[in-house]
């Protein structure tokens, strides 16, 4: 097991290299650079020269790929050539924060309901908790994280006067942009979990327990769930990633100043050194997350032994 | 004993030939919300198909009537608008029945990318196994590792100003790009399939009698793979529909004037407060055609599992 962590982790280091010379080359290829943006008023031709070469944009782009890698090894992330007067890992350091609570608190809350929504549903096939079960699935299924924001607001905020509408200042700021978010989430645990629960049921093992006597207590704890969890396990992983890339939208309906703005503005502003820094990010924290996720599977299920 | 066996040999007379497809197809039938969202996602086809020719309106033009007395959007059922218009006055109906063509063909088009890179990839790994299969994995592995919409933001921007970022009012570079990052499922699911189905006695079979491999692949593994193949498509297409409103919503999708349902979505919010009909109906929309296939998704991957055959 130590091995194979090691190696995935090891593993990281070519994957980081791909993504961040394929997202270098895009970024370049982009029309226009930070200070020739292609929809401001364009800035004197000496004055732009002069930018580039002070921040060595007008280098041949392998050697601006080289440098930068060369800053990225020394924890230098360069400055942001859009926001005057900040590193882009002052940006990073300052909104990181807010992003990944967002983020965890999602996916704890998508888990936490999730399962046992999707447990009880199972245990109490077609009775009230089933339904109720499958209503609040439906729901998360079907409506996109911006306007269950958006409605979140206008019930809880605006008409009832509960949670602030925006802001990331405490506790009571967190829970609707959380619910929002994890909406979807907990919709899928659920069905899955439910899925699970019901073809662990028709298992030989479980009419065995049954016939045994067993308490449908014990049955379920020490029989089922464990064995339950093994499906829903897997679509952890891709949960997470779209929990992270997938918060800005969130972030934007309750200003809340994560990473997420940042990136499509450093994009559309051709932030050269912020999107490089962000999607490395997402990606180091997506593929860390999976590999959590991977242990997590092998010790659910003992027979899945990584070599 | 003679009688038994003559009504054995009834019985089984009567019942047509049970092929996986028809038998999948009976069990399907009997999924009630499984139905309900196959006839859904057959109206938004048929909506999609032929929108432009019942629309009441054209989706971008103005009710001049409602300018010239200057006055706000009509609201539902006002001035034969079933659904109201929007801020410009323009019929909000034809403006979602146009949605639906928008969001019918992110379903095909992402979908027909994802299938075309997905199941080339999985197919050739599973088949070969050794370096290809360890190549062209960790090509997925990194693909995966992408930070999806990110990336697709990314190209949409790379390329807007090419031909191709400008066809179908510049939705299909946006189209395209969420099947670029979408495909990693469907090669993992086609590799899988691939390495279990090369093992069976019939691909062995086929291999004896001196069958090439292309043909093994094209003829035996890839149609025995189908089942879970359209399963994964179908289930990944609401995926699809909801990156495309979630990049409409940050103003990367259609050129105004068309709309899709998140564009439709993004501007009603704005509205909110006094014109709720702007977001509602739209959300309603979008929310059908999610159940509509996630239901449908469902219904299919229970149908197509030869596992629970005889437990239903």
């Amino acid at each position: 097991m130590t091995t194979y962590i090691i190696r995935r982790v090891a593993w990281l280091i070519p994957v980081v290299f791909v993504v961040s010379v394929i997202t270098f080359l895009l970024m370049h290829a982009a029309p226009g650079t930070p200070f020739q943006p292609v929809s401001d008023r364009p800035l004197p031709p000496a004055v732009i020269e002069r930018l580039e070469e002070q921040f060595g944009l007008n280098e041949p782009i392998y050697i601006q790929y080289v440098n930068w890698v060369g800053n990225i090894l020394q924890g230098d992330l360069g400055p942001s050539y859009r926001i005057r007067g900040r590193g882009v890992s002052d940006i990073i350091a300052d909104n990181m924060w807010a992003s990944v609570q967002l983020g965890t608190m999602s996916f704890a809350l998508a888990v936490i309901l999730g399962i046992p929504l999707g447990v009880i549903a199972a245990l109490r096939q077609n009775k009230w908790p089933d339904y109720l079960s499958t209503f609040i699935s439906v729901i998360g299924i079907a409506t996109p994280s911006f306007v269950l924001a958006v409605l979140l607001v206008l019930i809880f905020s605006v008409t009832l006067h509960w949670f602030p509408t925006s802001g990331w200042r405490g506790p009571e700021y967190w829970v609707l942009p959380v619910v929002a978010l994890s909406g979807y989430g907990i919709a899928q645990v659920a069905r899955y979990t439910r899925a699970s629960m019901l073809e662990v049921t028709r298992r030989d093992y479980v009419r065995t327990a049954q016939s045994k006597g067993l308490k449908e207590r014990s049955i379920v704890t020490v029989h089922m769930l464990r064995n339950a969890f093994i499906p829903v396990v897997t679509i952890l992983g891709p949960l997470l990633a779209g929990l992270i890339t997938g918060s800005f939208v969130v972030e934007s309906v309750f200003a809340i100043p994560g990473i997420g703005r940042f990136f499509v503005d450093a994009i559309f502003q051709r932030d050269y050194g912020l999107i490089m820094a962000v999607t490395l990010l997402y990606a180091v924290l997506i593929a860390v997350m999976n590999l959590v996720v991977d242990v997590a599977y092998a010790w659910i299920d003992p027979r899945i032994r990584y070599s | 004993m003679a009688v038994q066996s003559t009504t054995i040999d009834r019985k089984l007379a009567e019942r047509p030939p049970a092929s996986l497809w028809r038998d999948a197809f009976e069990r399907l039938l009997r999924n009630r919300l499984a139905i309900l969202g196959a006839v859904i996602v057959l109206l938004l086809i048929l909506l999609a198909v032929f929108g432009p020719f019942i629309t009441p309106y054209e989706y971008s033009q103005t009710d001049t009537q409602l300018v010239r007395e200057a006055r706000g959007p009509a609201n539902p059922g006002e001035a034969g608008h079933l659904f109201g218009t929007d801020i410009l006055g323009r019929d909000l109906l034809s403006r979602i029945m146009d949605g639906a063509r928008i969001s019918m063909t992110v379903a095909l088009v992402v979908q027909v990318t994802v299938l075309l890179i997905g199941v080339p990839i999985g197919a050739l790994a599973g088949w070969f196994g050794g370096r290809i299969d360890n190549l062209l994995m960790r090509f997925t592995d990194i693909t995966y590792a992408f930070p999806d919409l990110l990336f697709i933001i990314l190209l949409t921007v790379v390329f807007k100003d090419t031909w191709f970022g400008g066809a179908m009012d510049g939705l299909l570079l946006v189209f395209v790009a969420i099947g670029i990052v979408s495909w990693v499922g469907v090669a993992r699911l086609v590799r899988g399939q691939m390495l279990s189905l090369k093992e069976t006695e019939y691909v062995e079979a086929a291999r004896a009698i001196g069958v090439p491999d292309r043909k093994i692949v094209t003829r035996h593994l890839l149609p025995n793979a189908i089942g879970p193949i359209i399963v994964a498509v179908t289930l990944g297409i609401p995926g699809a529909i909801l990156a495309e409103a979630l990049l409409a919503f940050i103003g990367i999708g259609a050129n105004p004037p068309r709309a899709s349902w998140g564009t439709l979505i993004t501007d009603g919010q704005t509205w909110m407060s006094s014109e709720p009909h702007l977001l509602l109906f739209p959300a309603i929309a979008i929310a059908l055609a999610l159940l509509s296939f996630t239901f449908l998704g469902d219904g299919l991957r229970d149908a197509l599992d030869p596992k629970l055959k005889g437990k239903q």
